[in-house]
């Protein structure tokens, strides 16, 4: 029983130090950053991007539940709509390849997503047939021109948190 | 009343350590072939959309009315105040922990979403039998865990009687949750009986102490303490009448049944007409489960250990016959929803259900069983569970 | 731009908070849907933002002289909204899930056959609702039997007990083969769902009972039970029905008559 307790005191050591390690600023050169290409349309999200870097998981969970339960569909929140705004051009999804909006960050901070075991990655229709879409076609030059932007690793850091 | 000593089994022996790796690589497959399932779906599996639980579930619900069933020996001794089964209490209690926890691993694993696990832990729904039965299940581990403290700590002795009843109370109860599983479905015309209640009640107890008495007689035969023959016969008497109850709950069962004539198709189906269900039921069920350790056990046979081991086996065997044909034969029959009419479909509707269990079905549900040996092998090792010697001079002393 | 507020789109009043999508879409979304919100009203629509109520109960009429022998348009009109395999083009039939079938009935005795789909029957007493542990089985307020995958275990509970062998658990992995409105995953059970989308788009339909509408057996009448001026209720009045298995007394929000 003692030798237990030692190895768990051992464990929650570690883990504890681990942890505390983390707050210094990640090396440069470990893992892979994540790639956060802008949105093809809209030029702000619901909320600010701080706030859905941090609490985006809050509010898709609250809306889904008021979706699936009560039959409420509003836009606002909806994993939908963040589909429709974030698929990539190339892939024409969220999450079908490594630097796709979710899947990357999503990796980079090492949380596994549940959604697209269930949920389509992809915008309803093709992204440019997309009735939805048609009037965005001319943010593409803006997309062009901004390419992707990488985040700097301290802010990811910061929101891993 | 004599003391009996307790002593821990040494467990350096090279006969030990190979036991112990050999059930441990039956945990390894047993998690390979959860990671197959997990990993593929259950396409991987012999189930399907009309045997929706397999053999992961034979297993599992044996395991788990095995285990509340192995707390009988105990419970005779605290509640019902036997001294002679004092001294087979803590084996008894620790070996209804390990199979209890073998039964639930396979069942959670067995899961589509066992990855989702703390959702069952989060969400509850208390119409549901199932949800009762989480309830029912860590309650027992803390029970039994609390009668198994009070039993190896003398500080807390004077507990051990009432520790006894409330773990006693507690195993009827989630037996009863059990059996209710299937008698609370109103869909299958084999379930949906209050009869499945008592009737696991009293199976777990002939194979929960079939499994004991195994256990018991290899700890000391691999050990080489003695075991005499008093405790022996005393147990064997015990497994007779759990045995023969069985039979019993089983005749009534089917009797009644085939009096009704709804019932009348799919007592055929169990009884006369369902290939290997039929099979199983009588040759397994029935006659290795029931007649052929009767038969034995009141026999001159039953004098010898060799034979009593035997039986044990049987009464096994047949428990596991049971819950196959209990939990598939059931959905094997075809639903009626339109009595006195034949069904045709693309979904099997009208048809008898074909099932073949796949490799990582059997791995996972050995895995279970594995895992509640590992459990009793490490624990007799740690812990003072065993008594030195059960001798007959020993046990005699015990009565008065 | 902002100028031309969609009606069902709310703008808060605090100024941190940002119109959604962007503006230009908004927009195009708001002028096409205000005049469909007129339409939904008419079809029994509810706007996107109200809960589904109690005061509505969706129910299926299925009138089995008129469902003809060898037609699976429903089937295939099923699948193709939901999408799900159909069973002909699964590699494992048996394990594929159907959430609508067609089922052929023959007395032995009279050689009298019958024809009609069978799926979800949206019990108003749900056995799977009754016995799922973690309450993913639900009835919405409107009377529909539904899943929440995202609580379901797949413990295939609710499959033991349903007297209708109405629900399939997806046993592989779709590979985001899944419509965007049909979300639908490895390891979760389902079921019909009364086209739950349509319904809450305001259609008031469902795909099985337009693709029989359009092949020209109106066998299937899709509506509100609770509304009498309905006409599925009017046609309930008039015809009399059955519940598959009325014995368990579920209370059944499909009805099926000539059987």
């Amino acid at each position: 029983m003692k030798r237990l307790l030692a190895l768990g005191a051992v464990v929650l050591t570690t883990a504890a130090m681990a942890w505390a390690g983390s707050d210094n600023p990640p090396k440069a050169d470990g893992a892979p950053k994540p790639v956060i290409t802008k949105a093809v349309k809209g030029e702000q999200c619901v909320e600010d991007t701080d706030y859905m870097r941090r609490n985006h998981m809050k509010v898709l969970d609250g809306h889904r539940d008021k979706t699936v339960i009560e039959g409420i569909r509003t836009k606002k929140y909806s994993l939908k709509e963040c589909i429709n705004c974030h698929a990539s051009e190339t892939t024409g999804s969220v999450a079908a390849a490594k630097d796709d909006f979710c899947v990357s960050c999503h990796s980079y901070a090492a949380v596994k997503i549940d959604c697209f075991d269930c949920h389509s990655t992809k915008p309803q229709g093709s992204i440019a047939m997309h009735s939805l879409n048609a009037e965005t076609a001319h943010y593409k030059h803006k997309l062009a021109a901004q390419a992707t932007s990488k985040v700097s690793v301290e802010e990811m850091a910061g929101v891993a948190q | 009343m004599a003391s009996i000593t307790f002593r821990e089994v040494e467990g350096s022996s090279m006969k030990y350590w190979l036991l112990f790796g050999g059930l441990g690589l039956f945990v390894l497959f047993g998690a390979l072939a959860w990671n197959t399932m997990h990993h593929y779906g259950h396409v991987v599996t012999g189930m399907d959309n009309q045997i929706v639980w397999g053999l992961p579930h034979v297993f599992a619900v044996f395991l788990i009315v095995a285990a509340s069933g192995a707390l009988n020996v105990a419970s005779i001794a605290s509640v019902f105040n036997k001294p002679m089964y004092k001294p087979l209490a803590p084996l008894s209690a620790i070996l209804s922990l390990a199979l209890m926890l073998g039964g639930l691993l396979v069942l959670v694993l067995d899961l589509g979403r066992s990855d989702r696990l703390i959702v069952a832990m989060t969400h509850f729904n208390f119409k549901s039998m199932f949800t009762w039965n989480v309830f029912l299940y860590s309650g027992f581990f803390g029970l039994v865990g609390i009668y198994l403290w009070t039993m190896l700590d003398r500080s807390v002795k004077s507990y051990s009687k009432a520790a006894g009843t409330a773990a006693f109370i507690w195993r009827l109860v989630l037996t009863t949750g059990t059996g209710s599983l299937f008698g609370f479905l109103i869909a299958r015309e084999l379930y949906g009986t209050a009869m499945l209640a008592p009737m696991f009640i009293i199976m777990s107890f002939a194979y929960g102490l079939a499994i004991y008495l195994m256990v018991l007689a290899a700890a000391y035969a691999w050990t080489g303490r003695t075991l005499g023959d008093a405790v022996m016969m005393r147990l064997k008497g015990l497994l007779v009448v759990f045995v023969a109850a069985v039979l019993y709950f089983i005749v009534v069962h089917h009797l009644t049944n085939l009096y009704f004539a709804k019932f009348h198709g799919v007592e055929a189906f169990i009884l006369r007409d369902g290939g290997i269900f039929t099979t199983l039921f009588w040759v397994g069920q029935i006659v290795i489960g029931c007649v052929a350790p009767l038969v034995i056990l009141l026999s001159g046979l039953g004098k010898q250990r060799t034979w009593i081991m035997v039986a044990c086996g049987l009464v096994i065997a047949g428990g596991m016959a049971q819950m196959y044909v209990t939990i598939i034969g059931a959905q094997a029959y075809p639903l009626d929803m339109f009595p006195g009419l034949i069904e045709k479909s693309s979904f099997y509707d009208g048809v008898v259900h074909g099932y073949t269990p796949s490799l990582p079905e059997l791995f996972l549900g050995l895995g279970g069983v594995a895992i509640a040996l590992l459990v009793t092998t490490f624990a007799i090792k740690v812990l003072r569970l065993l008594p030195a010697s059960l001798d007959d001079t020993t046990v005699a002393k015990l009565e008065h | 731009m902002s100028k031309l507020k969609p009606m069902s789109d709310q703008v808060p009043a605090s100024p941190e908070r940002r119109r959604f999508v962007g503006a230009a879409t908004a927009t195009a979304a708001g002028l096409t849907i205000a005049p469909g919100v007129m339409l939904y009203q008419v079809a029994h629509g509810r706007p996107e933002e109200q809960a589904a109520s109690s005061a509505v109960r969706w129910g299926m009429l299925v009138d089995a002289t008129k469902c003809a022998t060898g037609c699976d348009d429903c089937v295939t009109a099923c699948s193709t909204e939901n999408g799900w395999t159909p069973v002909a083009e699964s590699k494992h039939p048996k394990q594929a899930p159907q959430w609508i079938r067609k089922l052929e009935l023959q007395d032995p005795l009279t050689q009298m056959e019958t024809n009609l789909p069978m799926m979800c029957q949206h019990c108003a007493e749900p056995p799977c609702v009754d016995v799922c542990p973690t309450g993913a089985s639900f009835k919405r307020a409107d009377g529909i039997v539904l899943v929440n995958r995202h609580t379901c275990i797949g413990c295939r509970y609710c499959m033991m007990a349903c007297p209708y062998k109405a629900r399939s658990l997806v046993h592989e992995d779709l590979d985001d083969t899944q419509k965007p409105d049909v979300p639908r995953g490895i390891g979760c059970v389902e079921s019909c769902t009364l086209c739950v989308q349509k319904i809450d788009r305001g259609d008031g339909n469902t795909a099985c009972a337009e693709a029989c509408t359009a092949a020209g057996h109106n066998a299937l009448l899709f509506g509100d039970m609770n509304d009498p001026e309905s006409e599925i209720s009017k046609r309930l009045r008039e015809l009399p029905t059955k519940q598959v298995r009325a014995d368990l007394n579920l209370n059944l929000g499909v009805r099926y008559h000539g059987i």
